[in-house]
């Protein structure tokens, strides 16, 4: 059934790309949206073992919350922050991509090295997993503002999702409603920070929060 | 064993039960009634196996990588575990008035159920038969008595405590924890007795439980904590410290000794020299103290000494194949260990009804606290004398035995046993000497003469006076009843020489019976002889007015009792006399003139390994770890790239076939 699922899959690499790649921080959070409410359908589609109405449940609370609640919240953040772009990211956008076709070509290669216990559903399954994980993290370690890094988080953590996805067809159910609930307070807590530091400093360069040190 | 399981589990239910208590009194005594109730249970069991009895162990699979849930009990268990629930029960006991009296209205149910859990990690630790399961138990009691020596914490000082203490007891188990990996081989490992594997690298394992178990029973260098954290501790737990967790060290020695395979002879010379070192050092030390807990501290780290002394002499004994040596080094070590838990104990317990009562520790603001503690005084006493060594005590017998050991080990051939036999002789006499005068100064400057200062100090309270008097009760019948004590440590003692208990039972009870009983009998001769004279001096005196008038004065007018001997100007021969090791400062500004005015004297003895080299060591550590500050600069994107890299180097570096 891989055909099914592949275009999904390959859609969800080019929005890691176009991530890496964008500077506008609207369009990076529709990004996150777009990347959110992907998740819900691969889901719906791989978790045959399911029962229907469990697995549309859970779909549809993942695809509500990643797709409308959170970029809500980012987006207000931002209002609020009065910002439109990420300026002066630590790695380049040009350079961004160009590592990220990296990242890419090494998931590809560690997926065709590791063993699973169980046959993924696709073969580029686990390669977009892994890839989309590492995005995440470049994004917290390349970007300088808060949201972004934010944004990054979000990203590390639908790689994390796929990566279930690929994995367990038994997933439990109270182990992917807790994720979720993490992930929101998560981002909850990110908005209010985001929102305070900005009240207090007057902009969210997370590097500022270096004189924080001992 | 189900005994002792249960006992633990009463020490950590009523342990729990206490931490919501508000009143402290009322916490304490859930906790000492848990501690006494275990102590019950476990009493029977730990007896029955020190006579040999052979107990069925417990053994569970564990979810803990390379660990099992493995607990037994043996003689050389026994014995600790006695020691353990007795102290540690007695304890429990004293410590309820006392912290009612030292810390009224405070909470005290962290720091009670931290007690019991103290004792309970101790129980676990001597009946665990698996590494695992020992190094956690291990780690329980460090951070439980870490939390019992900053009770209270308000203090700057307790604080620092705290922080030698916690500092010294992970280094400690940092070398624990090589050894135990290096002796298992990477894998489990059992402490059974019966499994002996000799490994290549059986000397580095010993050099490494030297080290780790040394820093927990306080060996001379690796005692620095001990001065520190005795006296910052409320006197029960000082007193269940010194008297049973220091002896924890000793115990893991003992039980990882067999393991090590058939011992090495140097291994004897250098516990010898450990134990010649830390007595005459601690003992010096102890001299040149003038804090009551801080001189009981150092006495600690002697008498630690002289047991490194017996276990030398044992261990030596058999290296060279000389059984009788072994045993009696031994049994004079496991005799010790008993003897300094009841007399240190009942020390710190005096020395804490002194703190309850004066408020101060200070050796030279107390005097005259004889005529008005008299049981105090007289368990004091009896305490003073134990750990001096001297007959008819039980501190007597101990070294007695380790006396014999190496009188044993001189009669023969080799210079190899008869050299460290030679030393042990030489130190003994030398600690006991220095031993007797320290306590003539604790006793007799804090006891005897007249009040400094006017002083409305008494007795402390009922359970108190009757853990003393207890305590001095039990000093006093092992002294007179060696001859039945030591066969009573065969069993234990055959396990460590690993011979048949058959065997050995002539050696311990034949000519050392005999030299034993004597001794007994001599001592029943002198406290008859005691109460003859005690009730000669009541017939005499009974009719006759008894007055105080003032000492002979040299013509001098007018004398105050500020003119009596302090406990620095008793000790300043000595201390003068072994100035070279003690580097004491003296801060002096002498009277000037026909008419002086002001004059001034104050003495500091500085613990010489901490000034001289430990601070120097972690001076330079610090600097070094100051250049690995430039890794810390505050930028969260790299500390997340250092976790990204590492993480993606192991994947890759796993995947690649590890190369």
């Amino acid at each position: 059934m891989g055909w099914e699922i592949d275009p999904i899959l390959v859609t969800l690499v080019l929005v890691n790309l176009l991530l890496l790649g964008g500077s506008r921080l609207v369009t990076c959070i529709r990004l996150v949206a777009v990347q959110g409410v992907l998740l819900g359908i691969l889901a719906l589609l791989v978790q045959v073992g399911w029962s229907p109405t469990r697995a549309v449940l859970l779909a549809g609370g993942s695809v509500l919350l990643k797709g409308v609640v959170f970029p809500r919240l980012l987006s207000r953040a931002l209002r609020g922050a009065e910002i439109r772009r990420e300026m002066e990211p630590y790695v380049g956008y040009t350079p961004s991509v160009l590592l990220g076709l990296a990242m890419l070509a090494l998931t590809v290669w560690v997926s065709s090295r590791l063993t699973l216990p169980l046959p993924a559903a696709s073969h580029l399954l686990v390669p977009v997993a892994l890839f989309t994980t590492l995005t995440g993290l470049f994004l917290i370690v390349a970007r300088r503002k808060a949201i972004t890094q934010v944004l990054g988080y979000l990203v590390l953590e639908n790689g994390i999702v796929t990566f279930g996805i690929a994995l367990s067809h038994e997933a439990p159910l109270s182990v992917e409603l807790g994720v979720l609930l993490d992930v929101f307070v998560a981002i909850l807590v990110m908005g209010i920070i985001v929102h305070n530091i900005r009240e207090d400093f007057d902009h969210i360069d997370t590097d500022r929060l270096a004189s924080l040190k001992d | 064993m189900t005994l002792v399981l249960l006992a633990i589990g009463v020490l950590v239910a009523t342990g729990v039960a206490a931490l919501p208590v508000r009143c402290g009194t009322r916490a304490g005594t859930v906790t000492a009634a848990g501690a006494v109730g275990a102590a019950t249970l476990v009493v029977g069991p730990a007896l029955r196996a020190m006579l040999g009895a052979s107990l069925p162990g417990i053994k569970r699979v564990w979810s803990v990588p390379l660990g099992t849930f493995s607990l037994g009990i043996d003689a050389l268990t026994g014995v600790f575990l006695l020691i353990i629930v007795t102290i540690g029960a007695l304890g429990a006991v004293y410590g309820v008035p006392y912290l009612t009296r030292t810390a009224p209205g405070r909470r005290l149910g962290v720091p009670w159920c931290m007690y019991n859990l103290l004792l309970a990690s101790m129980l676990v630790v001597v009946t665990a038969r698996d590494g695992v399961l020992f190094l956690v138990a291990w780690e329980v009691m460090s951070l439980a008595s870490f939390f019992l020596v900053t009770f209270d914490d308000r203090t700057e000082e307790v604080r620092e405590a705290g922080w030698t203490y916690l500092l010294a007891t992970h280094i400690g188990t940092a070398f624990l924890l090589a050894m135990f990996l290096l002796i298992a081989e990477g894998g489990p490992l059992s402490l059974e007795a019966q499994v002996v594997r000799p490994t290549p690298l059986a000397s580095v394992a010993f050099v490494l439980a030297l080290v780790g178990f040394g820093t927990k029973a306080g060996f001379w260098p690796l005692h620095v904590w001990l001065p520190q954290a005795h006296p910052a501790a409320p006197s029960h737990v000082s007193a269940v410290m010194s008297g049973v967790m220091l002896k924890m060290g000793v115990y893991g020695l003992l039980r990882v000794l067999p393991l090590l395979g058939p011992p090495a002879v140097w291994w004897g010379w250098v516990l010898v020299g450990v134990g010649a070192v830390s007595g005459v050092g601690g003992v010096l030390f102890a001299l040149a103290q003038h804090d009551l807990k801080r001189l009981l501290a150092y006495h600690s780290v002697e008498n630690l000494g002289l047991i490194a002394l017996g276990l030398g002499l044992g261990t030596l004994g058999l290296a060279s194949n000389l059984p009788v040596m072994a045993a009696l080094g031994f049994a004079g070590a496991l005799l010790h260990v008993v003897n300094h838990a009841i007399f240190k104990s009942l020390l710190f317990f005096g020395a804490g009804a002194v703190v309850a009562a004066t408020g101060t520790r200070d050796l030279d603001q107390l005097a005259g606290l004889g005529r008005r503690m008299p049981v105090t005084a007289r368990t004091f006493l009896v305490g003073s004398a134990a750990i001096s060594g001297l007959p008819p005590l039980n501190g007597f017998v101990s070294e007695l035995l380790i006396f014999l050991a190496a009188l044993a080990g001189i009669s023969e051939r080799t210079a190899g046993v008869v050299a460290p036999a030679a030393a042990v002789l030489a130190a003994l006499g030398l600690i006991g000497g220095l031993a007797a005068a320290c306590f003539a100064k604790a006793y007799g400057v804090s006891f005897l003469g007249e009040p400094r200062q006017p002083l409305a100090a008494h007795d402390p309270a009922p359970p108190m006076r009757r853990v003393m008097v207890l305590l001095a009760a039990l000093c006093a019948l092992i002294g007179l009843g060696g001859a039945w004590v030591v066969p009573g440590l065969t069993a234990a003692v055959a396990t460590l020489v690993r011979v048949p208990f058959l065997e050995l039972q002539p050696v311990l009870g034949g000519d050392v019976g005999r030299i034993l009983a004597a001794v007994g009998a001599l001592g029943a001769f002198f406290w008859v002889l005691v109460l003859v004279l005690l009730r000669l001096r009541k017939a005499v005196l009974g009719e006759r007015e008894v007055g105080a008038s003032p000492t002979w004065d040299c013509g001098y007018a007018a004398p105050s009792p500020r003119m009596q001997y302090t406990a620095s100007s008793f000790a300043q021969p000595l201390v003068e006399l072994f100035r070279g090791v003690l580097h004491t400062h003296h801060d002096v500004a002498p009277p000037h003139g026909i008419f002086p005015r002001t004059a001034r004297l104050a003495t500091e003895t500085p613990e010489v390994v901490e000034v001289g080299f430990l601070r120097p060591l972690f001076a330079a550590i610090a600097r070094l770890a100051q250049r690995l500050h430039v890794l810390q600069h505050g930028r969260v994107q790299l500390y997340v790239l250092y976790l990204a890299l590492a993480l993606l180097a192991l994947l890759v570096w796993q995947l690649g076939g590890g190369w």
